[in-house]
């Protein structure tokens, strides 16, 4: 990472944790786990706070629904890291190994539900252009989604709009696909505490 | 998702209010994408607009103009965190916008 800090600036009670983890895991740490643990009272602890909540709190969305706005987000971003990362959950979430994949590459082609996929075109504008007005909102609304379902949509943009830009500013390195598949199992059953 | 304003105030209030090791104004400034002096004007406005073009350069120049890693850290991320609130605050206008109509 570009700031020495966040590699290897952490407290002596952090770096243990991370060599146990290293050990038990055959992984390296990611880089957004050094990010979050490293002077966690500034960023990491409320930053999770809010990503857990909108990524597992409770929501008609389901938790796979989520993670693949997170991917999309990431993927209009640019960012590597968390297109691989969230990717690799929306796949272990839903059950197919190609789902992620197959819906970023070709979203119209992809044959996921309508209101979804008019979410997603939604939040892709938001991301890309840094804009939206009612008439994106009303077409998702006819779409099928309802006002709580684009808030909740809203609350992953908001923390995938900020995680993505972290990594790319602080040079997340990316990881081999066995440590983003280990990392998904970790987040679908522990969430982001 | 009930507690969702709650936790995202919480994280603003601890970015731009709470103890750091770059001053207050910075961050705020950092978070508002103005009134920071170059070079470190251009990197957060990079990290606000296009963060996949950030350079190991452009952190380099701002880390000659002699603040701390820490304090850099603490920039980028009110920068990031900012920009967020932007997008996300033109998306509730334009749903409440919607509501109304």
């Amino acid at each position: 990472m570009r700031l020495k800090i966040l590699d290897s600036g952490h407290g002596f009670g952090t770096k243990a944790l991370f060599a146990l983890i290293r050990a038990a895991s055959r992984q390296e740490i990611l880089d957004v786990i050094k990010l979050v643990k490293y002077r966690p009272d500034f960023y990491g602890n409320p930053m999770s706070k809010v990503t857990q909540e909108a990524m597992r709190g409770a929501s008609p969305w389901s938790v796979g629904d989520r993670e693949l706005m997170a991917a999309f987000i990431a993927k209009i971003n640019q960012c590597e890291f968390c297109t691989k990362a969230h990717s690799a959950v929306v796949d272990l979430a839903y059950g197919n190994k190609k789902k992620a994949s197959a819906i970023l590459c070709d979203l119209e082609s992809s044959g996921i539900d309508q209101t979804l996929r008019a979410t997603l075109l939604m939040l892709g504008k938001l991301t890309r252009e840094h804009v939206v007005n009612a008439d994106d909102m009303r077409a998702v609304i006819a779409a099928g989604a309802s006002f709580q379902q684009i808030e909740d949509a809203l609350a992953v943009a908001f923390s995938f709009n900020i995680i993505g830009r972290l990594a790319d500013s602080f040079g997340f390195s990316v990881p081999p696909p066995q440590a983003f598949d280990a990392g998904a199992k970790y987040l679908l059953s522990r969430g982001y505490r | 998702m009930a507690n969702i304003e709650q936790a995202r105030m919480a994280l603003l209030r601890r970015v731009l209010e709470g103890e750091g090791k770059a001053s207050l104004s910075d961050r705020r400034a950092a978070f508002d994408n103005r009134g920071l002096a170059e070079p470190m004007s251009q990197l957060v406005d990079k990290v606000a607009r296009s963060a996949p073009g950030i350079t190991d350069e452009e952190i380099n120049r701002v880390r000659q103009t002699g603040l701390s890693e820490d304090q850099i850290f603490e920039i980028v991320v009110c920068a990031a965190i900012g920009q967020a609130c932007r997008q996300y605050e033109v998306a509730k206008a334009a749903v409440e916008a919607a509501r109304r109509n």
